[in-house]
């Protein structure tokens, strides 16, 4: 009802339109071209249709890195998202306090990637790293470069470390936007605690929630810097993720077809699962 | 120039908002808009400034077409129901923002900041901000700046709506004097009778999407077209009840009364009744007949109590002056005249008017 | 059920009583009658929301007692003060259905499922909710959400006051009509004691037995409607009680008589006595009050400057020499085109001195 009509205003997405078509219509259409061609040389190809797709969707190596994936998601998603909201409820709410609070939790997004792997690369070590001699001290084995569970345990620790808050934060925006009135009526109606939570901040939080789950199902899925500085996917493929088996095979083998096939499928994933989540955000903000 | 709208239509979705308006503002006319809410006030204002395109019909300016023309290519002042002003404006900067935009030099705009903020009254506030004002004071600040623009159109959309009544109250009373006094063509909406007669100049009455009736606001009140026209004209809306007129005598309510003079002469049958709030009584007098009821509710409105009760099978609402409550479920008699009843026919459009008659022959 | 009462309260948000004049309440000392329905009525930032979550215990008050029933409550947390609240905007737990909000006040305190059952299905009955009980609450409109409100509070049987912070703003006004009377019945049915905080004199004045009319942190009057109407304490109670607003006339007493410019009155006799030195005098007629002389009336002449029709009447501008007053005039008879008598009836035509109300000019000593 509030929309003025004026059709120039399509001029203006005009620079949009075109910036997306280079920056990404274009390449992708270079990557489709890639997938369903076999390439010798400079001016020798032949086309070979779906047959890399079949060829990487056959391939053992690829079926672990993506049940590796799943698992990995899983698990950055099963400890951030509870995680993130417990730290939101605790910060204080109103005041100075909160503004610092919020400082001090922003400080980990605003570090590059590659600078988390490094830092973690050298925490974690057990000969030298704080962390890591400090564990082995403790009796408990622990190697990441040796041991698959260690590198497991390092890289997911330090997406938790690097993107809880994130997570946090948006619960905290959530939890800042309930009115004063429903915690009165809580209060007055002797709610405990934990049915504040239950049926007050829970319901209001949900569609935050369910932004935070979907960037960072997105960013965990797709993760690559931080595992390639800390392990370089090993110990062994132990943490061989999609994207650096992707790059180890187009970079690494320069197997172009089957690279550009398997990106392709692993781009139609996220798009999927973020189609499936972009639709459950919209019922629930119609509700 | 007369702005002249023909036929003007919006659906939205299917559902039409408006259907064939047909209006002709006057320059320099004052026009107030009355219709309860989802009326189509706002469609309407939102055409009229250019916000909107009608779906169908046409609109012009004079011989220019407005249909089309955006709206900051129109001569425009909106004020809306919520307080708009730049926040981090004084109010002098607030009123002379739209002038900046004009290019006037500074001698004039100084001079048109301050005569404006005097006759809305904020000319001792200029150096604050808004949020430094009362409610009332920003929308008058709100007024102001669409003042100052001197904007050939100058629409409100229920401006005083939010606004406590005491502020509303004082504020209606400035905003007679203001329009009274200016040169734009203003159209005001509103959902209260009140202040559409407070405000004066041409109602035009606005229900479901269509104009059910234009003219002078006193004019409107005393002879509505029809028995919508006198629910939505009246607050609290007024008595509308079945009746049935044969062999010189008015049958309503279960009762009997000689046919008052001013339905004589009119064909028999049923037709349907309008009695204001206000001509009920609680005293007996000749001519007055008598009805008996159960009170639901009385409410009490500053000055006056509206009794709601039931009668008759149906629902009534009196209003008398002061303060008398009265417990709900207690019975109550009233009187009424049939000299005062609007006579409707069966298709709700009016037929004769009390008082009409009389007024005629004096 | 419960008497309330505030016992010399003074509240400052920041707990700094120094200045007087920033403090949201400037000592109040009220009772609530148990089973009373009560309005705090006031213009914004007057202090009745203050006052209300004081009571309820949303808010600690900076000095002073809160009694219920004698009891000391000010150290009682809201949830130990058997009270109910309804807010402004309907708050209502999204996820739950209509029935699960009404029962949810009694799951908490752990009653019994039959109980909670009767309750619930006494309080729909009620409130007319019974078809939406198992519907999910957050679908509903406005006003059904605002009966949840309220319902949530009904179901408890101990509940010692209903406390409304301006419960209607959101209805549609075709709506709030069925609300007020729902709310009256409520009330007469259930002998609670409430109270109802409002900016609309309208509210007030229908729902309440009496009325706490409120003005910066102070409490101006209490009484019946037709108290504050008849009878304002204060000015600001004439002029904020009615439309239009009470007049107030400036004069001074000389001999016999009460002078203003344009007309005099007769005094009664017992203001020259009563009469501190340097008081402003003033005459607070309402506009409804005032009418058009009788044969042997008292009566100053009048003139009509301008008149508006209003719904029911005329509201008339009426000059009185240099005076100008309002004056409410039938719409039916005409207007009076030349000067006229304007009778100001005794019993209505009240003295005020330094804004406040000395009485009516028909007491007599």
């Amino acid at each position: 009802m509030n929309k003025i009509e004026d059709n120039r205003a399509w001029f203006l997405i005009l620079p949009v339109v075109l910036l997306v078509a280079f920056s990404a219509v274009v390449p992708l259409m270079t990557v489709v071209n890639y997938s369903v061609q076999d390439i010798f040389g400079p001016h020798q190809r032949a086309f070979i249709g779906v047959e890399w797709f079949r060829e990487m969707l056959r391939d053992p190596d690829v079926q672990a890195s993506f049940v590796r994936q799943i698992l990995f998601s899983v698990i950055i998603l099963a400890i951030e998202i509870p995680l993130g909201v417990l730290v939101a409820l605790g910060l204080p709410r109103k005041g100075w306090k909160s503004s610092l609070a919020i400082v001090l939790l922003a400080i980990p997004l605003l570090v590059p990637f590659n600078v988390v792997g490094t830092i973690w690369q050298v925490y974690a070590r057990p000969e030298i790293g704080l962390l890591g001699s400090t564990v082995n001290a403790l009796g408990i084995p622990y190697n990441y470069t040796a041991d698959g569970i260690s590198a497991w345990v390092t890289i997911v620790a330090m997406d938790v470390w690097h993107w809880t808050p994130l997570v946090a934060l948006l619960a905290f925006a959530g939890l800042r936007s309930i009115p004063d009135a429903y915690y009165q009526a809580a209060r007055i109606d002797a709610a405990s605690r934990l049915a504040v939570f239950r049926y007050i901040e829970l319901p209001k939080m949900r569609s935050v929630l369910t932004i935070a789950i979907l960037l960072r199902f997105m960013d965990s899925f797709m993760i690559y810097t931080e595992p390639f500085v800390v392990t370089g996917g090993g110990p062994g493929s132990a943490t061989t993720f999609l994207s650096i088996r992707l790059v180890n095979m187009a970079v690494g083998q320069f197997d172009l077809g089957p690279a550009a096939a398997f990106s392709l499928m692993y781009f139609l994933v996220i798009l999927l699962v973020s189609y499936v989540f972009y639709t459950i955000l919209q019922r629930i903000n119609a509700s | 120039m007369s702005i002249v709208l023909k036929g003007v239509g919006r659906s939205v979705n299917g559902a039409a908002w408006l259907s064939d308006i047909n209006l002709t503002l006057e320059p320099g006319g004052l026009y107030v808009i009355l219709g309860r809410t989802l009326a189509g006030k706002t469609s309407l204002l939102r055409i009229l400034a250019g916000l909107d395109r009608p779906s169908r019909g046409e609109m012009q300016d004079g011989a220019e077409n407005l249909v089309g023309v955006p709206v900051r290519k129109r001569d425009v002042a909106f004020v809306y129901q919520q307080f708009v002003n730049y926040p981090s404006f004084t109010v002098y900067d607030n009123i002379a923002a739209p002038l900046r935009r004009q290019r006037l030099d500074r001698a004039e705009i100084d001079r048109r900041v301050r005569s404006v903020a005097e006759i809305v009254h904020i000319d001792g506030f200029l150096d604050r901000l808004p949020q430094q004002l009362s409610g009332g004071q920003q929308q008058r600040l709100a007024i102001a700046r669409a003042l100052a623009k001197r904007a050939h159109l100058l629409l409100l959309d229920e401006p005083l709506v939010n606004l406590d009544y005491k502020l509303r109250e004082e504020l209606r009373a400035d905003l007679r004097n203001i329009f009274r006094d200016a040169e734009h063509t203003v159209v005001y909406t509103t959902t209260e009778p009140d202040e559409a007669l407070q405000i004066g100049g041409t109602t035009i009455v606005l229900h479901e999407g269509r104009v059910l009736q234009i003219g002078p606001a006193a004019e409107v009140h005393r002879n509505p077209a029809s028995t919508t026209v006198a629910e939505v004209f009246s607050d609290p809306p007024m008595n509308i009840f079945e009746g049935r007129i044969e062999e010189g005598l008015l049958a309503f309510a279960g009762l009997r009364a000689p046919l008052p003079f001013h339905m004589q002469g009119g064909p028999s049958g049923p037709c349907r009744l309008g009695l204001p709030p206000h001509r009920i009584t609680e005293t007996a007098a000749p001519g007055r007949v008598q009805l008996t009821g159960t009170v639901t509710l009385a409410e009490v409105d500053g000055s006056s109590t509206f009794t709601h009760f039931e009668a008759a099978g149906g629902h009534w609402v009196m209003q008398r002056d002061g303060i008398r409550p009265k417990p709900a479920g207690s019975a109550c008699t009233v009187h009424l005249d049939p000299a005062d009843f609007f006579l409707f026919g069966t298709d709700g459009m009016l037929r004769t008017a009390p008082g009409a008659r009389t007024r005629k022959v004096a | 059920m419960a008497e309330i009462a505030i016992d010399n309260l003074r509240h400052s948000y920041d707990n700094d009583l120094s200045d007087p004049s920033r403090l949201a309440l400037k000592r109040v000392d009220l009772t609530w009658k148990n089973g009373s329905a009560y309005a705090l009525l006031g213009p914004s930032g007057c202090g009745k929301t203050s006052m209300l979550n004081i009571i309820s215990g949303l808010v600690r008050q900076t000095t002073g007692r809160v009694l219920f029933n004698g009891n000391d409550v000010t150290d009682l947390p809201t949830e130990a003060r058997n009270i109910a609240q309804v807010f402004q905007f309907p708050v209502l737990y999204d996820t739950m259905t209509v029935e699960q909000n009404l029962a949810f006040p009694l799951r908490n305190r752990g009653e019994d499922k039959a109980t909670i059952r009767r309750r619930v299905g006494e309080v729909a009955e009620m409130l007319d909710l019974v078809p939406l009980l198992k519907k999910r609450a957050a679908g509903l409109g406005a006003a059904e959400k605002q009966k949840i409100s309220l319902g949530r509070g009904l179901v408890r049987e101990d509940v010692a006051a209903i406390l409304f912070d301006e419960p209607l703003t959101v209805i549609d006004p075709h709506v709030k009509f069925e609300l007020r009377r729902k709310l009256k019945l409520v009330h007469d049915a259930l002998n609670l004691t409430l109270i109802y905080v409002t900016h609309d004199q309208s509210e007030a004045l229908t729902l309440a037995d009496e009325v706490v009319v409120m003005s910066d942190g102070e409490v101006m009057q209490v009484g019946t409607p037709q108290d504050l109407y008849e009878r304002p304490k204060h000015r600001f109670v004439g002029n904020f009680i009615g439309s239009p607003g009470m007049n107030f006339i400036p004069c001074t007493l000389e001999g016999e008589r009460l002078v203003f410019a344009g007309g005099a009155l007769a005094a009664p006799n017992w203001l020259g006595p009563r009469l501190k030195p340097d008081q402003k005098l003033a005459i607070g007629v309402r506009p409804q009050a005032l009418c058009v002389a009788g044969a042997g009336e008292e009566a100053v002449a009048g003139r009509i400057v301008e008149a508006q029709l209003r719904g029911d009447s005329y509201i008339a501008d009426v000059a009185i020499g240099e005076t100008l007053v309002k004056m409410r005039l039938p719409d039916h008879v005409a207007l009076p085109t030349d000067v006229f008598g304007v009778h100001f009836p005794p019993r209505s035509t009240l003295v005020f001195a330094d804004d406040r109300l000395l009485g009516d000019l028909h007491e007599q000593d």
